[in-house]
């Protein structure tokens, strides 16, 4: 190879796939999605938006007369799954945007998901109909009820097919158990329970009982006038059903055994990186506030996200992490301006990839980055309508940091703040990802040589 | 959203503060960074109390960082010590609202607090372990004069107002100068000490009927101010009150 083009051609090189979502400049509100997710199979991929709903899309199957399309992944379903709704004690309106979506794994022909705004949680049951039974004795083609009199003849009804149909409907409304607004749920390994974060407790749930939940955290301190920290997130461990993990806004992760308490408000593990003087300013316990944490698939290690960095960490390993990775460290300088228009308490995701060898996370400017953990290298790029001509390979982008920018370079200053990628999603086995990029969704799939 | 090509009434880095409109072009100092900082930080603070239902985590973060700089600044003694010559530098909007804060909380003129946060400080020094929601509502019942009085202003002199937001750094001074030198002393002796709760702050600001940019000024510079405010204070107890009073002036 070309010296220069060595490190390039053994990179994986991301194609865009697909793009969902208007393209008009003014964005509804309603129309931002909130949040991505994959199914285990990746046969789904579910968004939740600002506006209550959830949109469904169904990969297409591979078909042999056009090879080189993998699978597009179509809308397969659209639902509302949440209303605002005014809370009449505290005289508050309750936001109706999914905060988060997460997927039973499949047990039988229907689809499960959970999804939650800032109180309630839904059990979403999304199946299919492409049958419907004809031929009934007591009622006609049109539904209207025949006369029992007038029947001479008994016939069995038969199914036939019809055009597909499929139907959202929820089966369970887990409601009036949070207090504080709902950051985080996690479907546990037993598939039975799951539990929901807000900022100051944790709730675990049983799928079949809405009217009670075991409170098994709760940081409330009994004069809120002493409160310093909030949970920012938490998840279960993706093997051992008793085991969870849940983040604070001061840049701890704390582990816990749901076996050696009823309460688990002390921890098995506390994972907490000692501050580097050096870099101690007004802002560090802001940017120190991490605003997601992820489970690697091997359930070996946890991933965080802070404001600057991604950080792995090894759960037998609890004074530091044992990997961090710059995200956008240009960003250090400009703290006060991101505090200013608030910009620094946004709440970036973080995702591995199926094999836990590469993870991903977004940024502003509609860029996001990856980083591989075995090559140490990393790349940014930029989710925008300009790269969407289909199979058109991406090019990385540099931002660059003073000094003579290169053609192709951006400044810091001329990033534009609003346009941030918060939600991202990798399919669990193969290199597609999902980006949102504020109301558009774009599929990104790796380059089939 | 942060705008391209909006000026930064914040300080970066080393990057001088743009937009001084007396065209004065220093680099801020650390005391007056950090002052900036905390300014900023209880505006934040109140308008969080403002929206549909807080965002907790944000709260939580931005009293924790409100309470740091408290400390910071009662460790190194700057606490005590803030005045307009110190402040003079920072942009005028700011200036000008921590100048109003300055004249209803330097009150206490014995206990000498810090302009703005004379109830915070007071709350922090007695005990270091500082409650947070405290400090919140604390920071909110400060911040509730600064705002009430920049909206009533808006309302009354919207014209006058923006006039005098572009006012230079020299002419405010002026017209503090312009009263006699005993008269600011007189100000602070005569006025009842015990303003350390939000009604008595709240009926010092409210008692000035007329709350015009230099109108202010005068009203609160003159002696009857006290006789009224001390009337006042049993009256004015709740917000509705004094805002029915602000929209009637």
């Amino acid at each position: 190879f070309l010296a220069g083009f060595g490190s390039l051609m053994q990179d994986m090189l991301w194609c865009f796939s697909q793009v969902k979502g208007t393209i008009d400049t003014g964005v509804t509100e309603a129309d931002i999605i909130s949040t991505v997710e994959f199914n285990h199979t990746g046969e789904l991929l579910a968004t939740g938006d600002k506006g209550g709903r959830v949109v469904i899309f169904q990969r297409e199957q591979e078909s042999k007369n056009q090879p080189h399309r993998r699978g597009e992944y179509n809308v397969y379903s659209t639902f509302q799954s949440h209303e605002p709704e005014f809370d009449y004690l505290k005289s508050l309106e309750i936001e109706e945007k999914i905060n988060k979506i997460r997927w039973l794994p499949q047990q039988n022909a229907a689809y499960f998901l959970l999804s939650t705004n800032d109180k309630t949680v839904k059990l979403w049951k999304v199946s299919e109909r492409d049958k419907r039974p004809e031929g009934y004795n007591l009622k006609d083609e049109d539904g209207r009820l025949r006369d029992p009199s007038m029947i001479t003849v008994l016939r069995v009804p038969v199914l036939r097919p019809m055009d597909l149909m499929v139907e959202a409907t929820p089966r369970r409304v887990f409601a009036n158990a949070h207090t504080y607004h709902i950051n985080s749920i996690s479907v546990n390994s037993d598939y039975e329970t799951y539990m929901s974060a807000d900022d100051l407790r944790i709730n675990l749930w049983n799928f079949e009982i809405t009217n009670q939940s075991f409170n098994i955290v709760d940081i409330k301190p009994a004069n809120m006038e002493e409160l310093t920290e909030v949970i920012t997130a938490a998840e279960f461990h993706p093997h051992h059903c008793n085991v969870f993990v849940y983040s604070s806004s001061k840049g701890t992760i704390r582990l816990c055994d749901m076996r050696t308490a009823a309460l688990c408000d002390r921890h098995a593990k506390f994972f907490e990186e000692p501050e580097d003087p050096s870099n101690r300013s007004f802002f560090s316990e802001i940017i120190s506030s991490i605003s997601d944490v992820k489970f690697s698939h091997s359930g070996r290690y946890i991933m965080t996200r802070d404001y600057l960095t991604v950080k792995v960490w090894d759960l037998n390993m609890e004074n530091r992490p044992i990997e961090t990775y710059q995200v956008h460290d240009y960003l250090r300088s400009k703290l006060c301006s991101l505090y200013e228009n608030d910009c620094i308490f946004d709440k970036f995701e973080c995702v591995w990839n199926g094999s836990d060898s590469v993870i991903m996370t977004g940024s502003y400017n509609n860029f996001f980055r990856m980083f591989d953990r075995n090559t140490k290298r990393d790349v940014t790029l930029e989710a925008s309508r300009e790269n969407s001509k289909p199979r058109a390979i991406l090019k990385p982008r540099k931002v660059c940091v003073g000094g003579k920018r290169r053609k192709d370079e951006i400044s810091v200053d001329s990033l534009d703040f609003s346009k941030k990628i918060l939600h991202t999603a990798w399919h669990p086995s193969e290199n597609i990802i999902a980006v949102a990029a504020t109301n558009n969704l774009y599929i990104f799939q790796d380059k089939v040589n | 959203m942060f705008v391209r090509g909006l000026k930064r009434k914040c300080f970066d880095g080393e990057e001088d503060i743009e937009g001084t409109l007396a065209g004065i072009k220093a680099i801020p100092s650390y005391n007056l960074q950090r002052q900036s900082l905390l300014d900023m930080s209880l505006v934040k603070l109140q308008l969080c109390h403002m929206l549909v239902e807080p965002n907790l985590c944000r709260s939580v973060l931005i009293a924790n960082t409100v309470r740091q700089i408290q400390e910071e600044m009662t460790q190194d003694g700057t606490w005590q010590m803030i005045n307009t010559q110190s402040t003079g530098q920072a942009s005028l909007d700011r200036l000008v609202s921590t100048d109003i804060l300055c004249r209803s909380s330097r009150d206490q003129a014995e206990g000498k607090h810090g302009p703005a946060y004379g109830t915070f400080s007071k709350d922090f020094e007695s005990d270091q372990a500082q409650d947070s929601s405290e400090t919140m509502s604390t920071a909110s019942s400060v911040q509730a004069p600064r705002n009430l009085q920049s909206n009533v202003w808006e309302m009354e002199n919207p014209q006058e107002n923006k006039g005098n937001f572009q006012k230079s750094l020299d002419q405010i001074f002026e017209t503090l100068e312009n009263k006699s030198p005993n008269s600011v002393e007189d100000l602070f002796s005569e006025v009842d000490n015990s303003y350390y709760d939000l009604d008595t702050m709240l009926t010092g600001m409210m008692s000035n009927s007329k709350m015009g940019h230099c109108d202010s000024l005068e009203t609160f510079s003159s002696p009857t101010n006290t006789a009224s405010n001390s009337n006042c204070k049993s009256d004015l107890n709740d917000l509705d009150h004094i805002v029915e009073i602000l929209v009637e002036s």
